[in-house]
C-alpha cells in the first residue's frame, strides 16, 4: 500500500464524484479526436456530430422517462437548478419556494430572490404539512411560481416523500413549477419515477459515471422559464452555448450504464453499506446512523461521532488511504457547518462530528473491510488523545 | 518530527515550510478559516488560503483547511467589538495567537498526532542549561514578533517551533525567490484581518454596534468640542476630536465610557508613573518583587525598565514617567538584556494606577 498510488486508496466519496464509468470514456474519445465538429453546422462533419447528440438525447429521454424534446443539456447540476428558479423568477416574478436541506445551488438562487424556505423534518426529507402551510398562506396564495424540492438529500442521502409533495402543490399551487433536483437521486432510483411527478428535473453526470461539466435539465415542453444562458439559440433557445458533443456523448452512455444496472447495484451496495455501518457501530459507543436506513439511498453511511471532530476524523482517515467527507467545502476548502444537519436539528455534540462516507459502483467488500478498521482507529485515537490531553491540562 | 505548520499564505509562513521541509522534518500545512465575511486583507481570505496551498503543492506537502470561524468570532472579533464599546483597547492578533494558534490549533494539531506546531512568527525558543524554554526576541530586530506571542508557557514552548525567527525579514524573501514561491514579494500583513481596507474600523464596528455621541472637554470640565463616535477615540489621539485649530498641542488623555466624555489635555497630563497589569501569565517563573524588568507595550514600541512593585496584581513603576498605556493594551514584561520574555498580561482597565489621574 503506497500513498503514491491512488488505486490503493479507498475512495468512499462517490455522492461528490464518482469515477467516470468505462463506456463514458470510451464514448467520448471520438469526438476530441476525429469528429470535432461543432453540431450546428453545415457540413458533413457537423452532420455527424448532430446526429450523435441526437441519438443521445433519445437515450437520455428514454432513461428518464421523457420526451427527447424535453431533454436540455446543461453544464451542470447547479446550472439546471439555477435555470429553474432564476428562469421562472425572471419570466413571472412570484415567489420561490424550496426546502431548507436543498443544495445549495437551489437554496442559495430561493434566498437570493427572497424566496420561502420550508423546515424538514428529522431525516432531512422536507415537512410536506409545512409546505402546505406554506402554499396555503394567503400572502403567497397564487403568487408561488416554482417549488424546488430535491429528490434526494445529498449530504444525509434521505430520499423525499415527492408523490406528497407533488399531491399537494397541484392542489394549492396549480400555477407553480414543481422542480425537483435528482441529482443524487440518479444512481439509486428510477427517474422515470420522478420525473412523472415533476415539470422540471435535473441531473449532474459526474455523479453517475460521466464526466464532470456535463448536466441534464427534463424540462416539460410549454413551461414559462426564460433561459439563463442566450445566445447562439441551442438547445430550442432554452440553453445557449456550443454543443459539449464529447460531453454528452459520455453523459448518455453512463446513464444507460447506471439505468441498465441500477437495480441489481442497489441491492449489491445496500449491502455493502449495511456492513459498513454495522462493523463501525459494533465497535464505537456514540455514534449515530443520522437517518434511518430505510429512508435513505443505498450509497450513503452518514455517521455522527460524538467527541470528535469531523476535520480530525477526515485527516486521520485520508492518512489511513481512506477518501470520506463531512458536509460541503467552501471557497477556501474549508468544512462549513452543515445546514443539512442544522435544519434537521441534530444537536451539535454529534453534528460536530459528521462523516459521510458515499459508495458507488466502484465500491468493493475490500473497501468496506478497510474503512472500517480505519474508521474504529482514528475514532478511538481522537477519543483516547483528547481524554488524555485533559488529563494533563487539568493536572 | 511530525510537525504541522500554520500557513497563511503570507511569505513568513511559507519559508517555514520549506525550512522545516530542509531541516528532514515529516510536513503537513495547515490554513486556519478564520474569518467568514468580507475582507480584502490579512490572512483569512479566500484568495490567502489560494497562496497557502499553492505554496504547499510546490513545496510537496500535503495541505489542509481548518475551519475555526466559530472560535474566531466567539475570541477575536466578538470582544474587539465588545473592547470598542466599553472603551478599552482590543488586542485581536494576540488574542488570535491566544485562542486559535496556540490553543484551538495546538490543540487539534496533538490530537492528530503531531509532534510540534510551527508558525511564521519571527520569534526564537531557546532552551536554558536547566531546560527551562525561553520565547526569545528574533533575529530580525525590527521585525521581532515575541510581543504578539507572549503567552506561551512551558508546555507551548516545548510543542511550538519558529521556523524563521534566526532569518531577517530579507533572508526570509530571498529564500523565498530562492524557491520560486509566489508569496516571495506578498507585503507583510499590517491591519486587522477581518476588517477591510475598503470600509475601515468604522464601517465595520457601524454594522454592529451603535455609536455613541460624546462631548470633549478640558480637564477642567471645559467643553472644548465633540465627537460622532466615542467607540472610535484612543488614549493618546489628537485629531478629529472637532477642536478648534492653534493652541497647544491637546490630546486625548481619558475616554470616560460610562459619562461619554472624551477628556483633552496636555501631553504632561499624558503621563504615569507606572501601570498594572491583569490576566498576567509568566513563561516560566515570576521575576522576584523590586527587580528590574523592561516592559514593552505595542507590537514595535520601545521595552522601557521598570521596577516590579507588586505581582498580584503585577504593579510596575517605570523608571521615567510614560505616556498613559490605554486599559486593554498588551504589556510584555522581557529580562533586562532585552533578549527573551518573562511574561506578560493586560494593562488592567479596573485598576486606579492606570486610571486617568486628574
Amino acid at each position: 500500500m503506497s500513498k503514491d498510488n491512488l488505486s490503493d486508496f479507498v475512495y468512499l466519496d462517490h455522492a461528490a464524484s464518482t469515477p467516470m464509468r468505462e463506456q463514458a470514456i470510451a464514448a467520448m474519445a471520438p469526438y476530441m479526436s476525429g469528429m470535432y465538429a461543432n453540431p450546428s453546422g453545415s457540413h458533413r462533419f457537423a452532420r455527424i456530430a448532430r446526429k450523435a447528440i441526437d441519438e443521445a438525447r433519445d437515450d437520455v429521454a428514454e432513461a428518464i422517462g421523457c420526451k427527447a424534446g424535453e431533454i436540455v443539456f446543461t453544464s451542470g447540476g447547479t446550472e439546471g437548478d439555477n435555470a429553474t428558479i432564476f428562469g421562472a423568477a425572471r419570466r413571472h416574478g412570484g415567489i420561490a419556494v424550496c426546502s431548507a436541506a436543498e443544495h445549495h445551488a437551489v437554496l442559495h438562487c430561493v434566498e437570493n430572490l427572497n424566496g420561502q424556505v420550508v423546515a424538514v423534518d428529522s431525516t432531512g426529507a422536507i415537512n410536506v404539512a409545512e409546505l402546505e402551510r406554506v402554499l396555503q398562506d394567503p400572502q403567497n396564495a397564487g403568487r408561488v411560481n416554482v417549488v424546488s424540492v430535491m429528490a434526494v438529500n445529498n449530504e444525509v442521502g434521505s430520499i423525499s416523500p415527492l408523490r406528497q409533495v407533488a399531491k399537494v402543490v397541484r392542489a394549492n399551487a396549480p400555477g407553480a413549477i414543481l422542480h425537483t433536483d435528482a441529482v443524487q437521486a440518479t444512481c439509486w432510483q428510477d427517474l422515470r419515477e420522478i420525473s412523472k411527478l415533476v415539470d422540471v428535473l435535473t441531473v449532474s453526470a459526474h455523479k453517475f459515471g460521466g464526466p464532470k461539466g456535463m448536466g441534464v435539465t427534463m424540462q416539460r415542453i410549454g413551461l414559462e422559464i426564460d433561459p439563463l444562458i442566450v445566445g447562439g439559440g441551442q438547445e430550442r433557445d432554452r440553453r445557449s452555448g456550443t454543443h459539449n458533443v464529447g460531453g454528452i456523448m459520455a453523459t448518455a452512455a453512463a446513464l444507460r450504464e447506471t439505468d441498465s444496472t441500477r437495480d441489481a447495484e442497489i441491492i449489491r451496495v445496500t449491502k455493502l453499506r449495511d456492513a459498513l455501518v454495522d462493523a463501525v457501530m459494533s465497535e464505537l459507543d456514540d455514534v449515530f446512523e443520522t437517518v434511518a436506513r430505510e429512508k435513505r439511498v443505498p450509497g450513503i453511511a452518514h455517521l455522527c461521532v460524538s467527541g470528535c471532530e469531523s476535520e480530525s476524523i477526515l485527516f486521520l482517515l485520508d492518512e489511513a488511504m481512506i477518501c470520506a467527507s463531512a458536509a460541503s467545502a467552501c471557497a477556501s476548502g474549508a468544512m462549513e457547518p452543515s445546514h443539512v444537519l442544522l435544519a434537521m436539528g441534530v444537536d451539535a455534540k454529534y453534528s460536530a462530528g459528521a462523516l459521510r462516507m458515499s459508495l458507488g459502483h466502484t465500491t468493493t467488500e475490500q473497501d468496506i473491510d478497510r474503512a472500517s478498521s480505519a474508521l474504529i482507529a482514528a475514532v478511538n485515537q481522537l477519543r483516547r488523545n483528547k481524554t488524555a490531553l485533559r488529563v494533563s491540562a487539568s493536572k | 518530527m511530525k510537525v504541522l505548520v500554520a500557513m497563511s499564505g503570507g511569505v513568513d509562513s511559507s519559508v517555514a515550510a520549506a525550512e522545516l521541509i530542509d531541516q528532514g522534518h515529516q510536513v503537513v500545512g495547515v490554513t486556519m478559516r478564520l474569518w467568514g465575511g468580507e475582507s480584502d486583507t490579512g490572512c483569512c481570505s479566500v484568495s490567502d488560503v489560494d497562496d497557502a496551498r499553492r505554496v504547499a503543492q510546490q513545496l510537496g506537502i500535503d495541505h489542509l483547511v481548518f475551519n475555526f470561524s466559530e472560535d474566531f468570532n466567539k475570541h477575536v472579533v466578538a470582544p474587539y467589538v465588545q473592547a470598542h464599546v466599553d472603551g478599552i483597547t482590543p488586542n485581536p492578533c494576540i488574542e488570535c495567537n491566544r485562542h486559535l494558534k496556540f490553543d484551538r490549533l495546538s490543540e487539534r494539531a496533538r490530537i492528530l498526532g503531531f509532534d510540534a506546531v510551527a508558525t511564521g512568527h519571527h520569534a526564537q525558543i531557546t532552551r536554558d542549561a536547566e531546560n527551562v524554554y525561553h520565547l526569545t526576541r528574533g533575529h530580525d530586530e525590527l521585525k521581532d514578533q515575541s510581543y504578539v506571542v507572549y503567552m506561551l508557557d512551558q508546555t507551548e514552548l516545548a510543542y511550538t517551533v519558529f521556523p524563521v525567527g534566526h532569518l531577517t525579514k530579507a533572508q526570509v524573501r530571498d529564500r523565498a525567490v530562492e524557491l520560486g514561491l509566489r508569496t516571495a514579494t506578498k507585503p507583510d500583513s499590517q491591519d486587522v484581518c477581518f476588517i477591510s481596507r475598503t470600509g475601515g474600523r468604522e464601517t465595520f464596528l457601524g454594522h454592529r454596534i451603535e455609536f455613541r455621541k460624546a462631548t470633549v472637554v478640558t480637564s477642567d470640565g471645559v467643553l472644548a468640542g465633540a465627537v460622532d463616535a466615542l467607540e472610535l477615540v484612543t488614549i493618546g489621539q489628537r485629531k478629529g476630536l472637532g477642536l478648534p485649530g492653534g493652541g497647544p498641542k491637546q490630546f486625548v488623555v481619558d475616554v470616560d465610557t460610562p459619562n461619554a466624555r472624551v477628556v483633552i489635555g496636555s501631553e504632561d497630563q499624558l503621563l504615569r508613573s507606572g501601570l498594572a497589569v491583569n490576566n498576567v501569565m509568566w513563561a516560566d517563573q515570576a521575576p522576584a518583587i523590586g527587580s528590574t524588568v523592561l516592559v514593552q507595550c505595542s507590537a514595535h514600541g520601545a521595552a522601557l525598565p521598570a521596577l516590579v512593585q507588586s505581582l498580584s496584581p503585577l504593579v510596575l513603576e517605570f523608571e521615567v514617567a510614560q505616556r498613559r498605556i490605554a486599559p486593554g493594551q498588551s504589556v510584555v514584561c522581557y529580562d533586562v538584556t532585552n533578549s527573551f520574555v518573562i511574561g506578560g498580561g493586560i494593562a488592567d482597565a479596573s485598576n486606579p494606577k492606570n486610571g486617568a489621574c486628574l
